[in-house]
C-alpha cells in the first residue's frame, strides 16, 4: 500500500524499502517453522510408506524362512501341494497366476484402451463422456466376492454355451483341448479383465487427455484424417501413460484373490487348455491359510514371497520398457 | 430497549431446561422399569445372579445346530450367554489351545499332538453327528447308485466318464451320458475332507497309499475343482455340468441337489437318509477319550460315511461360574437339544452315547 518508491540515486538501486514492505519481507518465524514442519511431515510419510512395505517383506520372509530352508528352490519347480505329506511346490500356481493375468491383460487392456479413446477423443458429447467415465469407475467399487458370485452364476453358464463347439471342433489345438465344465482359467481371466478395466481405462484416458491439443491441431492442419491423428499422433504420444496403466492393471490382476479363488477351480494342476481348472498364488493363500499347520503356514509365506517378487520384477521390467518406449517422445512435452 | 429482549430469551431457555429435565427423568424412569423386570425373574430362576458369557469357536459344519441350541438355551437361561463363531475346526482348536475361548468345536476331534499341547486339561465331547453325501449334477439321472469301486475311482481320477462300466454296472436301465466327470472337492482345509478321505482310505488301498487321510489332501484327479467351505462346494456342484462332490448332508438337503446311493460294507446301496445314518452311529463304540470314528461302518442298512462332531471343553475351569455354565449348557444340549437335531438335518445321538457323554460332562470342574 504505502510503498516507498525505490530511490534512483547511485548505480545500485536501494532495495531496503522493498524489504520493509508487506509483500516482500523475510519469512516470519511462524512461516519458517511451518515450512520446516511440513517438510518433515512429508518426509516422514514418504519414509513411512517405504518402511511399511519393508516391514511386510521382513515379516513374510521371517515366517517363510523355515520353508525356504527346508524346500529351497525345489519349491518353485515342484507341482504338488500336499499338506498331508508336507510336500509343497508352487509351479502350477505361478503359471496359473501368469496365465490368468495375461488373459485379463489382453482382454481388459484392449477394452480399456478402446474405451479410453472413445471417452477422450470427442466421439461423445461432454455429458455422456462424464456419465460413461463414472460408470466405468463404479466397476472398481464392486466387491471382489460379488464378481466371484457373478462369475459362477452368470459368466460360467454363458461361456460354457459359447465355447462348447470350440473344444469339439478344435480339440487338437492345445488351448481348446478340454471342455469347459465349470470353473477354469478362461472364466477367471475374463472376470479378472472386467476387474482391471477401471484401472486401465481411468489412467490411459488421463494420458490421452493430457496430449497437447496443438499436436492434433498441427496434424489436422497437415491434412491428416481423424483416424491418422489418433493412431499416429495421440496414441504414440500417450504411450507412456497407457503402458503405465497396463502395468498397474497387471499388478491388480496378480494380487486379486477372492474372485479368483471362486472361479479358477483351485486345482493344483496345470494344463494349457483355457477351459481346464487351475490355481493362482493368491487363491492358494486364501484357501489354505485358515486351517494351515505350522509347516504349511511357512510354505504359504514362501508362496507369498514368490508372489511379491513376481510383482516386483514385472513392475521393474514394465518401467524399463516404458522408459525405452517414451524416450523418443520426451521433447514433445 | 436493550433489556426487553433478554426477558423472553431467559424465559425460553428456562422452559427448554425444564423440558429437558422432564425428558431425562422420564427416560430414567422407563429404563429403570425395563431393567427391573428380567433381573427379578432371573433371581427366581437361578441362584447365579451374575450373567456369564461363554465364548466358543470352531467347526462350521455343526454351526447351524449349535447356534439354534445356544439361542434356545439362552432363551430359557437368560443369565448364560453363548457366543459361537464358526471359524473352522483347525482355527477352533488353535483358539481353544491359546485360551482365547471357553470351549472349542471340531469335526476331526483333536490329534495326539494337539492333545499333548492341551496338557491334559481338555475333554472331548461328541454332541451331535452328521453324514457326508455325494451330490451330483447329471441331467435326467435320478437315484444314481455308486459302488465303492466307482466313487473311489472317480476321486482318484481313474473313472473319467459317466458311462464308465464301473458306474453302469450298478445302474441297470439308466441311460448314462458319455460325459466327463468333474470331481468337486473342498479347496480349504476342513473336517469334512478329513472324514471323507478317512473313509476313502478305508475302502481303497490305492487311496490310502496315495492321497491318504487329512484335512486337506492332494486330490489326484486332473480335472478336479475345489470350492471354499461347504456352501462354495455346493455352488460348484450346482453350476458344473457332470460334477460329483462330497458335502455335508445339510447342504444337499437344503439345496435340493440329488445325492447318490452309496454301497456300504455289506454290499447294499444306501440312500443318505437320517435313519440309515443313525444305524451307522449305533455301531461305533466310544473309547474313554471319546475319539471314535467309523471309517467304514458295518451293518446291513448303515450309511457308509458318518461322523461325530466334538465340543472341546476344559476339564478344570479357573472360574467356577464358567464351569457351572458350561456344564448346564452341555447337559441341555445332550438332553433337550437332541430333539432339535433331526429337524435341522443332523443325527441325534444314540441314547447310550448321550448318557456316556453326559457322565463325562459331570466330571468338569
Amino acid at each position: 500500500m504505502a510503498n516507498p518508491a525505490p530511490s534512483r540515486s547511485g548505480n545500485t538501486p536501494d532495495l531496503s524499502g522493498a524489504f520493509r514492505s508487506r509483500i516482500a519481507r523475510p519469512p516470519s518465524k511462524w512461516q519458517r517453522g511451518s515450512d520446516i514442519a511440513f517438510r518433515w511431515v512429508a518426509h516422514a510419510f514418504g519414509a513411512g510408506v517405504v518402511l511399511l512395505l519393508l516391514a511386510v517383506v521382513i515379516e513374510v520372509m521371517r515366517h517363510a524362512s523355515s520353508a525356504i530352508g527346508a524346500y529351497g528352490l525345489s519349491f518353485l519347480t515342484g507341482s504338488v501341494w500336499d499338506a498331508n505329506r508336507s510336500t509343497f511346490g508352487v509351479l502350477p500356481h505361478i503359471v496359473g497366476t501368469l496365465y490368468t493375468s495375461l488373459i485379463a491383460l489382453v482382454i481388459g487392456g484392449f477394452l480399456g484402451i478402446t474405451v479410453a479413446l472413445v471417452l477422450s477423443q470427442g466421439f461423445l458429447h461432454r455429458r455422456w463422456e462424464l456419465v460413461m467415465k463414472n460408470v466405468i469407475e463404479l466397476l472398481a467399487a464392486i466387491p471382489s466376492v460379488v464378481y466371484g458370485l457373478w462369475g459362477i452364476f452368470v459368466m460360467i453358464p454363458v461361456l460354457r454355451a459359447q465355447v462348447a463347439s470350440l473344444s469339439k471342433q478344435f480339440g487338437n489345438f492345445p488351448l481348446f483341448s478340454t471342455s469347459l465344465n465349470g470353473p477354469g482359467i478362461l472364466p477367471a481371466g475374463a472376470v479378472l479383465a472386467i476387474m482391471i478395466l477401471p484401472t486401465v481405462t481411468a489412467i490411459s484416458r488421463e494420458a490421452m487427455a493430457a496430449v497437447p491439443p496443438r499436436l492434433a491441431a498441427a496434424a489436422y492442419g497437415l491434412g491428416a484424417t481423424r483416424w491418422e491423428v489418433i493412431f499416429k499422433v495421440t496414441l504414440p504420444t500417450a504411450a507412456g501413460g497407457i503402458f503405465g496403466a497396463l502395468v498397474l492393471g497387471l499388478g491388480r490382476a496378480f494380487g486379486e484373490t477372492m474372485a479368483l479363488a471362486m472361479l479358477v477351480g483351485n486345482s493344483n494342476s496345470f494344463g494349457w487348455s483355457l477351459f481346464s481348472p487351475g490355481n493362482t498364488l493368491a487363491a492358494l493363500l486364501a484357501n489354505h491359510f485358515p486351517e494351515a499347520g505350522a509347516i504349511e503356514v511357512s510354505a504359504l509365506m514362501y508362496a507369498a514371497a514368490v508372489l511379491l517378487s513376481i510383482t516386483l520384477v514385472l513392475n521393474v521390467i514394465g518401467s524399463l520398457i516404458m522408459q525405452r518406449a517414451t524416450s523418443g517422445l520426451r521433447g514433445l512435452k | 430497549m436493550t433489556q426487553t429482549p433478554s426477558i423472553p430469551r431467559r424465559a425460553v431457555s428456562g422452559c427448554l431446561a425444564l423440558v429437558a429435565l422432564f425428558a431425562f427423568a422420564g427416560c430414567k424412569k422407563s429404563e429403570a422399569a425395563a431393567e427391573a423386570k428380567p433381573a427379578s425373574s432371573a433371581t427366581v430362576q437361578a441362584a447365579v445372579a451374575e450373567p456369564v458369557t461363554l465364548q466358543g469357536s470352531g467347526a462350521s459344519f455343526p454351526a447351524p445346530v449349535y447356534s439354534r441350541w445356544f439361542r434356545e438355551f439362552s432363551g430359557k437361561n437368560p443369565e448364560i450367554r453363548v457366543n459361537y463363531q464358526s471359524t473352522g475346526s483347525g482355527a477352533g482348536i488353535k483358539a481353544f489351545l491359546a485360551n482365547q475361548t471357553d470351549f472349542g468345536a471340531s469335526d476331526a476331534a483333536m490329534t495326539d499332538d494337539e492333545l499333548k499341547q492341551a496338557q491334559g486339561n481338555v475333554i472331548l465331547l461328541p454332541v451331535t453327528a452328521g453324514h457326508i453325501v455325494l451330490a451330483y449334477n447329471l441331467e435326467g439321472v435320478k437315484d444314481l447308485k455308486l459302488s465303492r469301486e466307482a466313487y473311489a475311482g472317480i476321486f482318484l481320477g481313474d473313472v473319467k466318464k459317466w458311462n464308465d462300466p464301473k458306474i453302469a454296472k450298478a445302474n441297470p436301465g439308466v441311460k448314462l451320458p458319455n460325459q466327463d466327470i468333474t470331481p468337486v472337492n473342498r479347496s480349504d482345509g476342513s473336517g469334512t475332507t478329513f472324514v471323507f478321505t478317512q473313509h476313502l482310505s478305508a475302502i481303497s488301498e490305492k487311496w490310502k497309499s496315495g492321497p491318504g487321510t487329512g484335512k486337506s489332501v492332494n486330490f489326484p484327479a486332473k480335472n478336479a475343482v475345489g470350492g471354499a467351505k461347504n456352501d462354495g462346494a455346493t455352488a460348484l456342484i450346482q453350476r458344473t455340468a457332470g460334477s460329483l462332490g462330497y458335502i455335508e448332508y445339510v447342504f444337499a438337503a437344503t439345496s435340493n441337489q440329488p445325492t447318490a446311493l452309496l454301497e456300504n460294507k455289506a454290499g447294499k446301496f444306501i440312500a443318505p437318509e437320517l435313519k440309515a445314518a443313525t444305524q451307522s452311529l449305533a455301531g461305533i463304540e466310544l473309547p474313554p477319550d471319546m475319539r471314535a470314528w467309523a471309517p467304514d461302518p458295518a451293518g446291513e442298512e448303515a450309511y457308509p460315511i458318518v461322523t461325530y462332531t466334538w465340543i472341546l471343553a476344559k476339564k478344570k475351569y479357573d472360574d467356577k461360574s464358567k464351569a457351572d455354565a458350561v456344564k448346564r449348557l452341555l447337559k441341555w444340549c445332550l438332553s433337550d437339544g437332541q430333539n432339535l437335531s433331526e429337524s435341522l438335518h443332523y443325527i441325534p445321538l444314540p441314547s447310550a452315547v448321550a448318557s456316556t457323554v453326559s457322565k463325562a460332562v459331570d466330571s468338569i470342574e
